[in-house]
């Protein structure tokens, strides 16, 4: 399995120095999440939990508890709505309106063509130009639904 | 080395989300084109504190700034400012927008922020030139206990928004005796509307990893680690390469200065989880497990990360520390008020004209804030009210403006927190607002302690129901007794801090939510009520 030895190999490459292990846990997930589909599948929390010699289901519980993990596959983009009252009061409620329309569900939802993800962040720092959204590792920001369509829409089309 | 003329672009997080790189790019070209590239400099710069939702862009000598919004103003202003020498004044930014308007006392006063919008962050060199690393070389001369003596008589308080003496934390850590200590820097900036950490992070990271090795040395540690938002891709590459560099220069890494101290950062992306905001679930966080917050006492200068004495501050505060080992205690004492001392860094965002960064000497009123340095409220539109400090803070309305903010002004009614200043305009609904408080809580309670968990949903589900018109005339008072007992109980600051929103809200608002039961209307017509199904409201008012 290519994605396994992968992933082995990238774990190693976490800097760990005079570091105590633990540390490089959540690195490794975020690691895990470029290897396998945006989430943390049982295959490899198992590989984790080996590494760091601690037991799968405090991997699980990490997968579970932070935001930025999911143990469920996810769309090949991730878009992060930020939904804090800072971008609320500037308009935010028609941005979530109007990517729920266009990409026919709801928050934590894939769509049928395994395109895009959804999902709510917390404040991203970037209030100066809010309303924000985040693709991937890519900030948007000064929202408006035209703006939305048009963004979705370029991701749709480099897809093809 | 010095230029005829330098072109600033503002590169933060904002300005990029404005197409700062594609314009930068653009001005260079056309520099090369012109063969302009030995008289023209074209470099990039933290934020200038505004955005105008466009790239800001400075010109020197002649120290005029212009806002682009489109290639063909890049173009414009290249043809006419740089090669005919005619300021377009169709995109200069009014002088009125840059300082204060005429009703503040204060001005801008940048001990943090002195770098920012003025050198290249990924330039060792350039923080270098503007004193930088010279704190660093001071403090290896002098003793631990003088470095913490200093400190401790500047009265600078902890920016995370607790406040606490940090000369104190650094004194407390340094006699915890152990065979290890560690340095953290908290740059898990999630209070919602507060972006001065990663303005600070990506304007001016050697800033940090200086502060972090004076720590060290003032302590005893010599291990640091930055945990950092992971959603704030920027910021990390710019604190690591920051990092790479002071390596290679060997300001960071074995025998700093020849002075036999070694000190060495590594950075850490969070996960997303506001709890670890909170220091002891950071650290928790930090060594790979779930951020729920620990008991307190012990508290982490004595027992911290992996059980060792450990030092955390947050990111602001790190960066007033070099500036007050040059300048000394008595210097930054002179800013401020008598109990909060120096300045504060100020996230202006929501329904206001100018957004931005601003910072101030402790003790500026919202008044001064928001219509001096903001440009006052977006649209020509009425203010509603203003939540200080972040969604943990209070809610005010326009006759607070005039009290001056600090970490004693709580007792007012009015927190600085992180320095967040959300303006809400009259378009908005207070149960509306209330609604979205309360989801955050929810939804970032980490579920330790029952208070929290369950409370803050309650507390959702009730403005909920009000905001749908099915209110019942005693849910206000739930909510406020509530909101009391969750503070009171909580196990940690989040659901601690959640009276402060909560309160203030009701009782500034008290007659506009009653509309919402009473006559069954919203007056800012936000609000949309569902029809009253008796089944329905019979089982909702079980469940509560």
């Amino acid at each position: 399995m290519d994605k396994v030895e992968d992933l082995k190999k990238r774990i190693k490459g976490i800097e760990s120095g005079e570091m105590e292990k633990g540390d490089m846990i959540l690195s490794s997930l975020h690691v895990t999440q470029e290897l396998f589909d945006n989430s943390v599948p049982i295959e490899a929390a198992k590989i984790i939990a080996d590494e760091f010699e601690v037991k799968v289901e405090r991997i699980y519980e990490l997968a579970t508890f932070y935001s930025m993990y999911s143990t469920k596959p996810r769309g090949n983009h991730l878009i992060r709505l930020c939904e804090s009252l800072p971008c609320h009061v500037v308009g935010g409620s028609e941005i979530v309106k109007k990517l729920k329309e266009n990409l026919k569900i709801d928050f934590g939802e894939t769509t049928k063509d395994g395109l895009f993800t959804l999902e709510v962040t917390s404040c991203l720092g970037i209030c100066g130009v809010g309303p924000v959204m985040m693709i991937d590792g890519e900030a948007y920001g000064n929202l408006t639904p035209e703006k939305v369509e048009e963004i979705i829409k370029s991701y749709r089309e480099g897809e093809k | 080395m010095s230029k005829i003329m330098t072109v600033l672009f503002s590169v933060d997080s904002n300005s990029l989300l404005n197409g700062a790189k594609e314009y930068e790019d653009l001005m260079k070209s056309l520099v090369k084109e012109h063969n302009m590239f030995e008289i023209i400099e074209v470099i990039e710069t933290g934020s200038f504190g505004f955005y105008e939702n466009g790239v800001p862009i400075q010109i020197l000598p002649e120290d005029l700034y212009y806002v682009a919004k489109s290639t063909g103003d890049i173009r414009e202003i290249f043809e006419e400012h740089i090669l005919k020498g005619r300021t377009v004044s169709r995109l200069l930014v009014e002088s009125s927008k840059l300082g204060p308007a005429n009703i503040s006392k204060f001005k801008e006063t940048k001990l943090v922020l002195k770098n920012i919008g003025t050198i290249d962050p990924d330039s060792i060199e350039e923080y270098i030139a503007k004193d930088g690393y010279r704190a660093l070389a001071m403090a290896l001369k002098m003793r631990p206990e003088e470095i913490v003596s200093i400190l401790k008589d500047s009265g600078l308080r902890g920016r995370g928004g607790a406040g606490f003496p940090t000369g104190l934390k650094w004194e407390m850590t340094l006699k915890s005796k152990s065979d290890k200590k560690y340095v953290l820097c908290n740059a898990d900036e999630g209070e919602p509307g507060t972006f001065k950490d990663r303005l600070i992070l990506e304007g001016d990271p050697h800033s940090i990893v200086e502060a972090m090795t004076i720590a060290g040395y003032a302590v005893g540690a010599q291990i640091g680690y930055i945990y950092i938002r992971g959603e704030y891709y920027n910021s990390i590459q710019k604190i690591q390469k920051a990092i790479d560099d002071a390596e290679r220069s060997g300001l960071l890494g074995s025998n700093i200065f020849g002075s036999g101290f070694s000190f060495k950062i590594t950075v850490r992306p969070g996960a997303g989880a506001y709890v670890v905001g909170d220091e002891t679930a950071l650290m928790e966080s930090l060594e790979g497990k779930v951020g729920r917050p620990r008991l307190k006492p012990p508290y982490p200068t004595e027992y911290g990360l992996y059980g060792k004495p450990t030092l955390i501050n947050n990111v602001e505060t790190l960066a007033n520390v070099p500036w007050i080992i040059i300048n000394g205690a008595d210097a930054f004492k002179a800013y401020g008020t008598e109990r909060s001392k120096g300045t504060k860094v100020f996230s202006l965002m929501g329904n206001i004209a100018n957004r931005g960064v601003v910072e101030l000497p402790m003790g500026a009123t919202m008044r001064e804030i928001i219509y001096g340095f903001g440009g006052g409220i977006a649209k020509g539109r009425e203010l509603k009210m203003v939540q200080t400090g972040g969604t943990a803070g209070t809610f005010i309305r326009a006759d607070k403006l005039d009290i001056p903010v600090d970490y004693e002004s709580t007792r007012n009614g009015i927190s600085i927190g992180s320095g967040a200043v959300l303006v809400i305009d009259d378009m908005n609904c207070a149960v509306d607002i209330g609604k979205k408080v309360a989801k955050f809580y929810m939804y970032e309670s980490c579920g330790k302690c029952t208070p929290c968990r369950e409370g803050t949903r309650e507390i959702y589900n009730l403005l909920d129901e009000i905001s749908k018109g099915r209110g019942k005339p005693d849910y206000i008072q739930r909510i406020y007794e509530m909101s009391k007992e969750i503070s009171d109980s909580s196990f940690c600051g989040l659901g601690q801090s959640i009276n402060m929103p909560i309160m203030t809200l009701l009782d500034n608002f008290k007659d506009e939510i009653e509309a919402h039961i009473g006559a069954q209307r919203c007056p800012a017509g936000v609000c949309e009520f569902e029809k009253v199904k008796t089944k329905d409201a019979k089982k909702t008012a079980r469940s509560i």
